[in-house]
């Protein structure tokens, strides 16, 4: 963050979850765990105890049938920007283990700086931080499957959700030595959007007009990205969190299940 | 046995009694030093806490001795900056429970941390936007000043007080206490306060984001002044359970009358500030970000409204009323009632700072998450006390703590 005030903002990395594509199949919190070799515990019922970088989410609109409808909803890390790269959680760490990259819009976390105070978790509205309680531990052989790109996480420390930054690395190694200075849009993709048999994640360039992302929910860069696209909505708006995932949808009350409400308050008056 | 060690003039239980009680102590304390051996060796998983629980019964511990030791800086400002003379027949014990207190907050954060052997990262990469880094320094720096404001009072033991080196240095320091009674206030004012901005700060959580002024959020300055007026009620607390322990009478009325009549003074002022902030925060903050007050406390029972009252009227009004009134505060079980109601008072206030802050949740799909603390969260809790306990017993029998003792009870030989 001390760095990226001076950096010129190169690219806006983000995602969009059409919530109306999506089936809550998981493939992509699967594609997410192998991906990123996140561990996991021969008992994962306990989801205050599980790491999920990805977790999906199932919500209804409280209505009995036969009117109930329910939706579900896919939650990376937000990668908030807040004001100016103060996220919340990279504000809060004391040791700048968690940074604000502004060159790529990412929220980095830095395993062997992170001392394991946890006090960006609870700075996290979105729960997208997860803690390693246990040191992890692969079944007889599966270390052979382990991404080489991607180092496992100690014991005691928080984790999360890169965007798949090692991918974003190795896009930029390639073009470097083909001689482009810039990444195109299909080198740089997540593995949760990859994965998605129906295709409700696009992952892209928010800055860049040609990247599918932009195009589908028109961020108001005066506005700190508000989608401008009326079917666009960001979890939590209100708080002023920045967040640089979108979701679509064209029901009213998914869209309004994003934010909370007082009672009788209108959604358009903050949007 | 260990007469040659007893300040002249006292008199002490004999060496069996006193040995008896450290070790029952003891005790307890291997037991919290076995947990806390559990926690290093094998993780936090060893607790309770998780992934929606990240601060819990520890960092509330923490929050809660900070606050309560908060007597040591206040009545250090008001003896030698403020000029409170008095105040010299108790202050001696206001640092010794400060110097426990805040000890106890370092050792709970070293178990509290994933990787403690990294907790020097917070200095090395320090982030200067981080609450917790502003806490880190002025924590580690204000236990350097309570370690000078200790040591004299060692120093005063009658075999180090024969070494001229020791009796001179001891001397000394005294001459020059303002100075680090002054700085201690200045670094208080500041950790305090840190410790109050990190729930503040926490724009992503709206049952704990407060308004700011400059670049501190109004809990900042709550958590100062709630400690600057409850620290010294904790010091009047702890006196009066060294006198019915010890059954005799440690500290004059008068001081306890002038301390209390403050502290009284400052619970007012800030009970009235805080009611400030939760009117300002229900009515403005928390609707501006889509909550009411009512959706913070009627989930369950545990975190109902009943915990908001009891803080603000039952252990804020009701004490403050009491020690500023000059009747009501020299009725003593009036007087005491008051201690321990502003005592728990700022406990309450840290607990919802913390495991309030964690179960509230913001996502409207998401649920209220309760936690209860495991063993080992407990025994690690309990650790401190017993350490405290034992700390208090080897320097009240060892060193003049209370310069009052002697004059209150004259030994007849």
């Amino acid at each position: 963050m001390k760095e990226g005030h001076n950096q010129i903002q190169t690219s806006k990395f983000g995602m969009v979850i059409d919530l109306d594509k999506c089936t809550g199949c998981g493939a992509c919190m699967v594609a997410c765990m192998s991906e990123n070799n996140v561990p996991f515990r021969e008992d994962e019922s306990d989801k205050l105890l599980s790491i999920t970088w990805m977790r999906v989410y199932q919500i209804s609109n409280g209505k009995p049938y036969p009117d109930n409808e329910i939706c579900y909803l896919p939650r990376p890390c937000m990668h908030c920007e807040g004001h100016a790269g103060h996220s919340p959680c990279v504000s809060v760490c004391p040791a700048t283990a968690t940074d604000y990259d502004s060159a790529s819009g990412i929220v980095s976390q830095i395993y062997t700086r992170c001392f394991g105070c946890r006090y960006c978790m609870g700075a996290c509205p979105y729960h997208a931080r997860y803690f390693n309680w246990w040191d992890p531990v692969w079944p007889k052989g599966m270390e052979q499957y382990l991404s080489p790109n991607v180092s496992p996480r100690m014991r005691g420390i928080v984790e999360k959700c890169s965007f798949c930054f090692h991918r974003y690395q190795l896009a930029r190694d390639k073009a470097y030595y083909e001689g482009r200075r810039t990444i195109k849009e299909e080198e740089y993709q997540s593995a949760c959007t990859q994965a998605c048999p129906a295709g409700a994640i696009t992952f892209g360039d928010l800055l860049n007009p040609g990247h599918k992302v932009h195009q589908m929910v028109l961020p108001d860069l005066n506005h700190h990205g508000r989608p401008r696209n009326p079917h666009a909505f960001r979890l939590l708006e209100r708080l002023g969190t920045n967040p640089k995932v979108y979701y679509l949808s064209g029901r009213e009350w998914v869209r309004r299940a994003g934010d909370n409400y007082v009672q009788g308050e209108k959604q358009a008056e903050h949007h | 046995m260990d007469s040659a060690l007893i300040p002249k003039g006292v008199k002490r239980c004999p060496t069996w009694q006193f040995l008896l009680w450290i070790g029952i102590v003891g005790a307890v304390l291997l037991w919290g030093v076995y947990a806390m051996l559990l926690c290093w060796i094998k993780g936090l998983n060893q607790t309770n806490m998780n992934d929606y629980y990240g601060f819990a019964l520890w960092i509330w511990a923490d929050l809660a001795v900070i606050a309560l030791g908060g007597g040591a800086f206040f009545t250090g400002f008001l003896r030698y900056v403020v000029g409170k003379d008095e105040l010299k027949n108790i202050i001696n014990y206001a640092v010794l429970i400060g110097f426990i207190c805040y000890s106890s907050a370092l050792l709970i954060l070293a178990i509290d941390v994933g990787q403690p052997l990294r907790s020097w990262y917070i200095f090395w990469h320090a982030n200067v936007h981080s609450m917790l880094t502003e806490v880190a320094f002025c924590l580690s720096c204000y236990f350097g000043v309570l370690c000078i404001e200790y040591i004299p009072l060692v120093l005063e033991n009658r075999q180090l007080d024969r070494v001229p080196f020791f009796h001179r240095l001891g001397h000394n320091m005294h001459e020059i206490m303002a100075i680090f009674a002054a700085t201690g206030a200045f670094l208080s004012f500041f950790h305090q306060g840190s410790l109050g901005g990190v729930a503040g700060v926490m724009f992503g959580r709206p049952f704990a984001f407060r308004e700011h002024l400059l670049v501190w959020p109004y809990t900042f300055f709550l958590f100062t002044w709630s400690a600057a007026a409850c620290g010294p009620c904790f010091t009047l607390l702890i006196t009066h359970i060294t006198e019915a322990i010890t059954g005799k009478r440690l500290v004059k009325d008068n001081v306890k009358d002038l301390l209390g009549k403050i502290s009284g003074w400052m619970l007012g002022t800030y009970i009235i500030a805080k009611i400030i902030d939760t009117w300002y925060w229900a009515a403005v903050t928390a609707p501006s970000k889509g909550f009411t007050l009512m959706e913070f406390y009627s989930d369950n029972a545990f975190y109902g409204i009943w915990i908001l009252v009891t803080e603000i009227v039952i252990c804020g009004v009701l004490p403050a009323v009491i020690l500023m009134i000059g009747p009501l505060r020299r009725n003593r079980p009036l007087f005491l009632s008051a201690i321990i109601l502003a005592c728990i008072g700022v406990c309450l206030n840290r607990w919802v700072m913390v495991l309030q802050i964690m179960a509230a949740p913001v996502m409207p799909f998401d649920n209220w998450a309760l936690y209860l603390p495991s063993w080992q969260e407990v025994a690690t809790t309990i650790l401190p006390v017993a350490y405290g306990i034992i700390l208090i017993m080897i320097s009240y029998r060892y060193m003049p703590v209370f310069p009052q003792e002697q004059e209150l009870n004259p030994v007849v030989e």
